[in-house]
């Protein structure tokens, strides 16, 4: 202020060290003005740098995640006619690991298939069945299962190339880097150049990446985050039914209907802290509380959701508050005027008018939910558990399985660089949902809010 | 009005998955502990779940020490079936077991794992023995029959033999169930080789052994309390770096890393089977026997594990990096049989 007074130009009584002017008018800037616009000038140019710099960010966070992801949406195929021989599907059923002996069957139909192309190899076939998924003989045996008519005939199957050779085809895997490979050698990746020439062997759009289940470390390939999605959506659906219902009545009694003391002011803190404790305090309570205490089966989305839920309740409760206050006082005093009771006016009259912020708040809330891994680790819910495909309603609150963030941590870290790509792909499907969520809570905002 | 069906819609729905929770019998394996045994347990529960009528078992990681303690809080649906170990129970635990009323324990060895030193590709080649990592990375060294402070900088301050290149070693921390291996077979072995644990027993006879596995604090060893892939991330980072890792994991990811030699030994599953390769260890599972005949499919769970197709030398788990047992028959009938641990 004091810098504002001094510079205003022939101010009467203006005596002290006030700079000395050239000139009076206002087309002249003084020395002072100057530095003043340059300053201006400074601090509008460090505000644009910074924007910048979060941009900047932003645009190299979605390169790296776009770059490195969307390889993991496409897999590449092998097409392999494969004779269903009845006589060798018996012997293959009788044995104790059923799935490695319908190998024979894939290794016969790969020899005939190379010499149908004209290709010569000195490869053994178990090694030249490197170049194909260890999950070929799985693919091959359900297909029997399900079709038990087609035995004796000849099959066309698309069988999952390897990871490696489909992270040949994605350009993530060299023949140099093959060098000390054990699972695949230069010369598979020859057979694979002639085959792709002939069209037989092809990547394209793989729906099983996510609509599929994890797959275990020898055969990333087939892994998807399907199942983990099923998870997350039965942990959301716990979060929306109680936490929306405890956090709209725990802040419609806070707000409307209890006593200003000192106990309601003691809650009020207490609910600002807990939307600061760290999401993993919530998840040793949840161990502690629903699985040791209440006995709750372990790794179940019901357990992960009531975990959830206890971590954006205060989220709910705070931005439902700030909905509640936003409706003005006139409403309630209208209502209470026509002789409306209390809780009438609040159900009638305050709560339609606060429900657009509500949603916001809860939309917003859930979506910090389903990001969430960390409680997570501490309930059971990372490893190997999205295999299973939950059978109806029940078993998928119940039965083990995991959520998309908690899939996502722990294929980044298995062994195969595959998975890491797997990893990726999956941040782009979780940021597609988180990104639809806000957009939803901002359509809501944009089209119910009203402003007074 | 509106609200008011919310609500008790919402009541109900968690009344009735309350209830269906308790009415629930659980049907599926659950496992949990070691990572390094997780990709092993997945492949087995996957093919387990392919092969039989059972449901896909489920295996979290959490590491050695924490699956164990998960394994003896106790018996029932709600407690987990198998803990995986990348190291065989402790005294302390079967007893923390018992009282929480685990008395019948299982162990089954599933193979053996290596563990191997690997740097960058496109670095300098090493061969060590275990005296160049004690000397490299212990807290004080013996010179000219003192005990001094270790001050080494580069692997041929150590060794001549080696190249002059800075020591940055990335060993496991201390939660992981790696660092006593690497402790054991390696710094231990290394300080007994360089002679240096017959000059602190002349000092102090008791904590001699304790002394040599005091590491050096100024930054040239870096526990990694993450797993293999952090390891990996740092030494990508610094390209001076050694990194601790399992043999599979090595052989997933040749195209980044090189592996160097132990007295000479280049380590594979071969030369750990025969005993060549020094710095490998055993790799178990322990099953609540209270839990066969409740939890379905537990017992041929345990069976179909060790079973030759799966853990034999042929099978996909020593393809995936598993060093199987040489004494995998009698693994197998002991199985079989339900002997438990002490009987």
């Amino acid at each position: 202020m004091t810098d504002a007074t001094a510079n205003a130009p022939g101010l009467p009584g203006e005596t002290h060290d006030a700079p000395v002017r050239a000139s009076k008018s206002l087309y002249e800037l003084d020395a002072l003005t100057r530095k003043r616009n340059a300053s201006e000038l400074r601090f509008k140019s460090y505000g644009i740098v910074a924007v910048l710099i979060g941009l900047s960010f932003l645009v190299a966070l979605l390169y790296a995640i776009l770059s490195n992801g969307s390889v993991a949406f496409t897999q590449t195929f092998v097409q392999v006619s494969i004779p269903l021989d009845q006589a060798k599907i018996e012997a293959a059923e009788a044995s104790v690991v059923k799935t490695t002996a319908y190998n024979a069957l894939i290794d016969a139909a790969l020899q005939e298939k190379l010499a149908a192309a004209g290709i010569t190899t000195d490869m053994k076939p178990a090694d030249l069945r490197k170049m194909l998924s260890s999950g070929a003989a799985t693919q091959v045996r359900e297909h029997v299962l399900k079709n038990p008519g087609d035995i004796g005939k000849t099959v066309s199957f698309d069988i999952y190339a390897a990871a490696r050779v489909d992270g040949y085809l994605k350009g993530r895997v060299t023949r140099e880097a093959l060098a000390n490979d054990k699972n695949l050698d230069a010369a598979h990746l020859d057979i694979v150049d002639k085959l792709l020439d002939k069209g037989t062997v092809e990547r394209r759009f793989n729906w099983d990446f996510i609509l599929g289940s994890d797959a275990s470390d020898s055969r990333p390939e087939k892994a998807g985050i399907g199942v983990a999605m099923i998870g997350s959506f039965y942990m959301m659906l716990v979060v929306l039914f109680l936490s929306l219902p405890i956090g709209v009545a725990a802040s419609i009694y806070l707000e409307e209907f209890a006593p200003k003391n000192r106990f309601t002011d003691l809650i009020e803190v207490n609910i600002a802290n807990l939307a600061a404790v760290p999401s993993i305090v919530f998840g040793i309570l949840g161990l502690a509380v629903f699985i040791q205490f209440a006995h709750l089966p372990q790794s179940a989305p019901l357990v992960g959701g009531l975990v959830l839920t206890l971590m954006t309740l205060p989220t709910i409760i705070i931005s439902t508050r700030a909905a509640l206050k936003a409706v003005p006082p006139s409403i309630r005093d209208a209502a209470l005027g026509v002789g409306a009771s209390k809780m009438q006016s609040v159900f009638h009259h305050v709560l339609p008018l606060a429900m657009p912020g509500i949603m916001t708040g809860t939309i917003i809330g859930m979506a910090h939910a389903l990001g969430e891994t960390a409680p997570l680790l501490l309930i059971g819910m990372v490893g190997f558990i999205a295999s299973n495909y939950p059978d109806g309603v029940t078993a998928g609150f119940l039965s083990p399985n995991s959520a998309m963030p908690a899939q996502i941590y722990e294929w980044a870290k298995r062994a195969d660089p595959a998975f890491y790509e797997k990893a990726w792909g999956g941040i782009i499907i979780l940021l597609c949902f988180l990104l639809a969520m806000n957009i939803i809570a901002i359509i809501l905002r944009r089209k119910f809010e009203r402003r007074w | 009005m509106k609200f008011k069906s919310l609500v008790s819609v919402a009541a109900l729905a968690v009344a009735a998955t309350a209830v269906s929770g308790v009415a629930q019998a659980r049907d599926q394996i659950q496992i949990a502990g070691s990572s390094t045994v997780l990709p092993y347990a997945s492949i087995v529960a996957e093919a387990f779940g392919e092969n039989t009528d059972f449901p896909t078992p489920v295996v979290e990681s959490g590491g050695s020490s924490a699956g164990l303690k998960k394994f003896c809080e106790g018996v029932g649906e709600n407690t987990i079936d198998i803990a995986n170990s990348s190291r065989p129970i402790k005294e302390s635990e079967v007893k923390a077991c018992a009282e929480a009323g685990v008395k019948d324990i299982m162990e089954v060895r599933i193979g053996y794992d290596g563990i191997v030193f690997a740097s960058d590709i496109k670095g300098n080649k090493f061969a060590f023995t275990p005296a160049d990592w004690y000397k490299a990375l212990a807290a004080e060294v013996v010179v000219d029959g003192k005990v001094v402070p270790n001050t080494a900088k580069t692997w041929a301050d150590v060794n001549p033999k080696l190249p002059a290149q800075p020591i940055m070693a990335f060993i496991p921390g201390t939660k992981h169930g790696t660092r006593e291996v690497f402790e054991e077979k390696v710094i231990a072995h290394g300080c007994k080789d360089s002679g240096a644990l017959d000059v602190f027993k002349k000092a102090d006879e008791k904590g001699a052994a304790k002394k040599c596995l005091a590491l050096r604090t100024d930054g040239v060893s870096v526990d990694i309390d993450g797993d293999y892939t952090e390891t990996l991330a740092r030494i990508e980072a610094n390209k001076n770096g050694i990194g601790v890792f399992g043999l599979s994991f090595f052989e997933n990811n040749t195209d980044k890393l090189q592996v160097a030699t132990i007295n000479g030994v280049v380590p594979s599953t071969k030369s750990i089977a025969s005993g060549e390769y020094p710095v490998s260890r055993p790799l178990y599972f322990y099953v609540k026997k209270a839990h066969i005949g409740v939890i379905p499919g537990l017992q041929e769970f345990a069976q179909f594990f060790v079973s030759d197709d799966l853990a034999g030398a042929k099978g996909p788990l020593a393809q995936y990096g598993l060093v199987s047992d040489p004494e995998l028959a009698k693994v197998q009938a002991d199985v079989a049989a339900g002997k438990t641990l002490g009987k």
